[in-house]
């Protein structure tokens, strides 16, 4: 279904820009990190990549969806993952339910997915006393669980603990070398360079520039991202 | 003084006793009051749920009616349905005036909009909190509301218990299309306003205890279910 093109794409809320105009090509294959400042537009341009706000302007263009539903093979992460009132195990079953796979199928995917993230003696406990952690990891196998062609992550870290953070940030790369596109928000350039092939860098609204990991962090493209990276590094 | 220590004490007497006049009443009001909850459930968790989860124009207007119509006074649902009912109204030829069935129908039409405006309230609270989760899995709106309505039964079991009570509870609208007739549609209110007036004062306040018990009972039940379940999904 890759590459995804942005075609000038355009995003207000209330009269107020909030994407002014971004266009990219996101290849099959590379991590993509979407790095920025707070407030710079990353989780709505993940959003509207996704197809949970639709564009004031512009074009999200998914090149190789011929004809397929294009919402049907991506997932998402959110920062907060918000769990249903049932157990772990039916959590993820719910997705893949909404996906259109037998309940047979269901189930045995289901609790592949646990025992891959560490949560298959979890599975009958409610998935809302989980650990945030743990939920995470959940959140993780529900969506993995759809075998999306692309995964997008929305700073799935950010309200974790290093142990934690650790084992989303190996989930995430096994996940990538099984084949799924991985797109990500984050504030946090360590991270960005453990798990980034490539960085988009955000800033109020506009793409500053869209570079290679190593590139970015010695020889940024913009004023903007170096300012970003000497004043956010420890 | 006296009068009222006496007339406690043969209140007491005629529940202790089981008094088959008194059970008969009680047992009434339960059928009565029960199934014009079950009714108006099935008719208002949807509705509130739609409401919620629902963009459609004329909803805030909606929305500002069902609150509104919580506070609908008994005697005039009571007028109405006798209205639809009698002989020369447009329902007259089902000949339910003065039984049972049009005492559920008025008790219906009181609570249903009390369970619709509470439960859109509790529904869309929820459905905040879960939106873009939900739409990110591929659920469709009514998919959504089922799964709202499922994930915040805890809420609902309160709000739907809140509707037995002012069922239970409501004096004139059973008054009026049930006419209180003995050992047909006498229920616990109307004898008690029946016999306060006829002052036969310990049946009267025998079934006002019975009344307050069972109001007493149900609301503790109701926060039994929550506190369990808050410990048991969280």
């Amino acid at each position: 279904m890759l590459p995804l093109e942005l075609h000038n794409l355009r995003f207000s809320a209330g009269g107020h820009p909030i994407i002014r105009g971004i266009s990219a090509r996101l290849e099959a294959g590379p991590r993509s990190i979407i790095l920025g400042p707070n407030g710079a537009g990353k989780s709505v341009l993940m959003r509207l990549c996704h197809g949970l706000l639709v564009p004031s302007g512009g074009e999200v263009i998914w090149h190789g969806a011929k004809g397929g539903d294009p919402r049907r093979r991506q997932a998402m992460v959110f920062q907060r993952p918000v769990m249903l009132r049932r157990s772990a195990l039916a959590n993820v079953i719910y997705g893949l339910k909404l996906a259109g796979k037998s309940p047979r199928e269901c189930e045995l995917r289901a609790q592949d997915v646990l025992e891959v993230v560490g949560l298959a003696q979890q599975a009958s406990r409610p998935a809302r006393v989980l650990s945030g952690g743990e939920q995470q990891r959940l959140a993780l196998a529900r969506a993995w669980a759809l075998g999306p062609d692309v995964l997008f992550l929305d700073e799935p870290t950010a309200n974790l603990d290093p142990a934690a953070t650790q084992e989303i940030e190996s989930l995430i790369n096994m996940i990538h070398a099984a084949g799924t596109k991985i797109v990500m928000t984050t504030h946090n350039l360590g991270q960005a360079r453990r798990l980034g092939d490539e960085v988009l860098f955000i800033d109020r609204g506009l793409l500053k520039e869209q570079t290679p990991i190593e590139r970015f962090f010695s020889k940024p493209a913009s004023s903007e991202a170096e300012t970003f990276i000497r004043g956010e590094l420890p | 003084m006296s009068g009222l220590g006496e007339a406690f004490a043969a209140a007491w007497a005629l529940i202790a006793g089981v008094e088959p006049g008194l059970v008969s009443i009680v047992l009434l009001s339960l059928q009565v009051s029960l199934s014009a909850v079950l009714i108006a459930s099935a008719i208002a968790l949807p509705l509130g749920a739609a409401i919620a989860v629902g963009r459609f124009p004329g909803r805030q207007l909606l929305i500002v009616l069902l609150n509104a119509l919580m506070g609908l006074p008994p005697v005039v649902v009571g007028l109405l349905v006798y209205l639809l009912l009698s002989r020369a109204g447009p329902l007259g030829s089902l000949g339910i005036l003065f039984t049972p069935s049009a005492m559920v129908v008025a008790q219906t039409v009181l609570v249903v909009p009390i369970i619709a405006a509470l439960s859109r309230q509790v529904i869309e609270d929820a459905w905040r909190e879960y939106d873009e989760q939900l739409r990110s899995l591929g659920a469709s709106r009514p998919s959504a509301a089922l799964t709202l309505i499922w994930d915040t039964r805890f809420s609902l079991v309160t709000i739907v218990l809140a509707g037995f009570g002012r069922a239970a509870a409501e004096v004139g609208a059973v008054m009026i299309v049930g006419g209180n007739i003995d050992g047909v549609t006498r229920v616990m209110t109307t004898a008690i306003a029946l016999e306060t007036s006829k002052g036969d004062l310990p049946l009267a306040l025998g079934l006002g205890l019975v009344l307050l018990a069972l109001v007493l009972l149900l609301n503790a039940l109701a926060a039994l279910i929550r506190e369990l379940a808050t410990r048991r999904y969280g």
